[in-house]
């Protein structure tokens, strides 16, 4: 087995390099059922991180992946502007956006379900490796309640870090905090 | 959007998910809490992380390629009119997993300092010079062997201010996709040699000292073009099954 390279952190000039112009647009702008999913990143005094990078994974609407290690694939015909990965880097303000559409639910493969979900890695200057958080969706509470990952969660109050929340306009908010009182849930993934 | 009557199609059935999975690698990565390095401070979550296990979203993962890529974008030398100043380097290795299987076709993302020391970034204004023939970006995709190569000039040094008289030692950043999400690496590339990699926390971060060394790019005069460029090799290792492979 050979040895694992360790991370590094991005540091504060991934800015060069990793944002794509069209990063942020899982699905181009204007597609029919686009969700547009907003938040802030915050470090542990409450002040905003300017210099932060978000990635989304995600699945399709029908739940799937087009990847060789979904067995079911895509459905045939699904949907060919969506890429499934989002990248944004945060701005002056310590503000993301991200447009996507909304995942389908997905088999857990114990025969659970696990409720839509966006899989979020956060980069930044003093971040030694990233962290993975997870996006739930609002108006999902039945698949919500018995999602495995959101049910090993027993705390209510944490659980909660991880479900947007409904902005005016239909978008959703999604705010992550990297420390203190209102710390977001984060995974080892 | 999804509505209720679609769920059947994702309702699974017995058999259906022989998903992948991949090693918790533990004592090789950084902590997210290093005194030594000033940023983590605020940055870091103090709450335990909890285990997610390894499901389809996990398993799965963008697989970036070819269509973003340009013929120039492995050719950190030939992005402008002129020759930029400095050492001229090849950098290649192969990208594997930690079962020794190479990955293919995986997007290589990568930044640096130009031969002064400094980045071609719109905040950074040390007295030091930009190069106008070097711009510090990179793009390549492993072939079907795991194989990248680089063609860049040797980065310089620079201070950053964590502490007194802090200098990084050169560096090259890597960020990798692997296969899945699970694999995802930003790393960064250091080399043999470097007086300063005893001095920088960031590098000090990672615990154990082998894992240090994985780091580091190799000088290898089997690399080296003859009156061209000195070669290094590097090679990356992704988390892999953590099963050791018998057969």
């Amino acid at each position: 087995m050979a040895g694992l390279t360790p991370s590094q952190t991005v540091g504060p000039y991934f800015a060069m390099r990793l944002p794509w112009n069209d990063g942020p647009f899982v699905v181009p702008e204007g597609t029919p059922g686009a969700v547009t999913i907003t938040g802030r990143l915050f470090d542990g005094a409450g002040d905003i991180i300017p210099d932060g990078l978000i990635e989304t994974w995600q699945a399709d609407p029908d739940g799937r992946f087009a990847h060789p290690d979904d067995p079911r694939g895509p459905v045939p015909g699904g949907y060919r502007t969506f890429r499934g990965f989002g990248r944004c880097p945060t701005a002056a303000d310590g503000s993301y956006r991200l447009v996507t559409l909304k995942p389908g639910p997905l088999p857990a493969g114990d025969g659970s379900i696990e409720a839509p979900h966006l899989d979020v890695s956060v980069l930044a200057r003093g971040l030694l490796d990233r962290v993975v958080t997870r996006i739930y969706f609002p108006d999902e509470r039945t698949a919500n309640a018995t999602d495995p990952v959101l049910s090993s969660i027993t705390d209510p109050g944490r659980r909660a870090t991880l479900v947007a929340v409904p902005e005016p306009e239909g978008h959703l908010r999604f705010d992550i905090h990297l420390q203190g009182e209102r710390e977001t849930v984060f995974f080892d993934v | 959007m999804t509505t209720e009557a679609s769920r059947s199609l994702v309702t699974p059935s017995p058999g259906e998910l022989a998903l992948p999975s991949y090693e918790r690698p533990a004592g090789v990565h950084p902590p997210l809490d290093f005194e030594g390095y000033r940023s983590t401070a605020l940055r870091h979550p103090k709450q335990p992380l909890v285990l997610l296990p390894q499901r389809l979203t996990e398993v799965t993962g963008p697989l970036l390629g070819a269509d973003l890529i340009t013929a120039t974008d492995s050719d950190l030398t030939t992005q402008y009119p002129g020759e930029p100043q400095g050492q001229r380097i090849i950098v290649t290795g192969r990208v594997l997993d930690s079962d020794g299987r190479p990955v293919p076709d995986t997007l290589i993302e990568i930044w640096q300092t130009n031969a002064a020391g400094r980045y071609r970034h719109w905040h950074e204004h040390r007295p030091a010079p930009l190069d106008p023939n070097f711009g510090g970006l990179g793009r390549c995709v492993t072939d079907a062997g795991g194989r990248y190569r680089f063609v860049t000039i040797q980065p310089g040094s620079y201070p950053w201010g964590n502490h007194h008289n802090a200098w990084r030692p050169a560096h090259i950043h890597f960020s990798l996709f692997g296969r899945a999400f699970t694999q995802r690496l930003v790393t960064q590339m250091y080399f043999q040699g470097d007086p300063l990699l005893a001095l920088d926390p960031i590098f000090n971060s990672v615990p154990d000292e082998k894992a240090r060394g994985r780091m580091v790019a190799n000088f290898d005069i089997d690399l080296t073009q003859p009156e061209w460029a000195l070669g290094y090799n590097w090679d990356i290792v992704l988390r892999g099954s953590g099963a050791t492979v018998f057969e």
